[in-house]
């Protein structure tokens, strides 16, 4: 309820954020990954997914989750079109919709990169 | 040491049975009541009527004994038993306040390097044949103190408090514990009314981060302090809250289903809620 009004007014209480910066921590301590080295990945792996489809750098979510046993990646990359070269021989598929716009495709990927630590002896 | 040797004869001969459990309370983060809660686990598991030790693994900054109130009473300690200078028994100090409690304090000039972490595991299966609980009070911090603590252990207690560098720290530790320890989780020193507005991280917010058994939750309040000044434990306190979240911590270790929520956040009145939206910081 508190929380409701707050995000109506723009404001985060100070416990909320707390657990957001927690969330991010462990997520880094866990992936052993620092902070600006997941941004690379990022990038990384935008860079390799538009040798084959034009993608929308602007609107690509990529987030970790805590799931039971692993971490989880999430990537949410909308697809503009396909590049010509990629095409298979003789598909009709195109990147625009029967009205000429372009139709942003949603893709999702999952992988799961790391487990929790491992016991330390 | 007339018991370490009886723990040797004991591994070739294997028909010893073990009696009790041995449990560690560590937490990585220093200052956040492992301490105050072995003393009062500890008391009020006795106080129900178990065989309880406690044993301070702070070699060098030895606390446990004045939290009890047993400062005065001490002789010995762990490392004069690890390196057999006297028997256990010895080096044993009953507690004030029951004939079933005693603890095995640390030494206080000494360093946590000196304890042989081989020596450790063998005492604490010792203790373990004769007492229905051993409580090790495991130092802060996750270098040797830590691993010496937890050689021994069959489970492990980890305290945390709602702030971030504390959750952060549990969540180390309980990484480096593996899921041998099966490690249950006490969150220390809630505020309610900073938790009603949302100042203060909840024991929700604490636990959808850590995902750990939940074993007790214990209000912030002065008797705690109190109680540390005069060496007489919360939990023998009947009128303290914080003491019947120990007593009740204490019934879930033993195996009871006590539900009950021990620290009832306030709801918060629409004109507290109001004013919190237009002023102060939150």
């Amino acid at each position: 309820m508190i929380e409701f009004f707050n995000r109506l007014f723009g404001r985060q209480s100070s416990s909320a954020t707390a657990k957001e910066r927690l969330r991010l921590v462990l997520l880094s301590d866990h992936l052993a990954l620092a902070p600006d080295l997941i941004g690379d990945l990022k990038r990384e792996l935008v860079d390799v997914i538009s040798r084959y489809v034009e993608v929308d750098r602007e609107n690509i979510e990529l987030n970790f989750e805590q799931r039971e046993k692993v971490i989880a990646m999430l990537a949410n990359v909308p697809i503009l079109s396909m590049h010509p070269a990629t095409r298979a021989n003789g598909a009709k598929r195109s990147g625009r919709a029967p009205d000429g716009t372009k139709r942003p495709r949603r893709r999702r990927k999952r992988a799961t990169p790391t487990s929790n630590p491992a016991p330390a002896t | 040491m007339q018991e370490l040797k009886v723990q040797e004869d004991a591994a070739s001969a294997p028909a010893v049975t073990k009696r009790g459990t041995a449990i560690v309370v560590t937490s990585g983060k220093g200052g956040v009541g492992k301490t105050t809660t072995v003393a009062n686990l500890g008391t009020a598991l006795a106080q129900r009527g178990a065989k309880v030790v406690l044993v301070d693994a702070d070699v060098g900054l030895r606390n446990l004994d004045i939290v009890l109130g047993l400062e005065s009473r001490v002789r010995h300690h762990l490392l004069d038993v690890l390196e057999e200078k006297v028997s256990v028994d010895d080096a044993l100090v009953a507690d004030k306040h029951s004939a079933q409690l005693c603890l095995l304090a640390a030494a206080q000039t000494r360093e946590k390097e000196d304890v042989d972490t081989e020596k450790m595991r063998a005492l604490i299966a010792t203790l373990a044949q004769r007492f229905d609980y051993v409580l090790i009070d495991c130092p802060a911090g996750i270098e040797m103190g830590f691993k010496n603590a937890v050689a021994g252990a069959d489970e492990a207690i980890v305290v945390c408090t709602p702030e971030v560098s504390a959750v952060r720290d549990v969540d180390r530790v309980v990484g480096l514990l593996g899921n041998r320890f099966r490690p249950r989780l006490i969150v220390n020193r809630v505020r309610p009314q900073l938790v009603a507005k949302g100042k203060m991280l909840s024991v929700e917010d604490v636990n959808s981060i850590l995902r750990l058994p939940l074993l007790g939750v214990i209000a912030d309040e002065p008797g705690v302090i109190i109680a540390t000044n005069r060496g007489t434990p919360l939990a023998l306190n009947g009128a303290s809250k914080a003491g019947a979240a120990f007593r009740a911590i204490a019934a879930r270790v033993a195996g009871e289903d006590v539900a009950a929520p021990e620290v009832a956040i306030p709801p918060q009145g629409l004109m507290a809620k109001l004013g919190s939206l237009f002023g102060g910081r939150r």
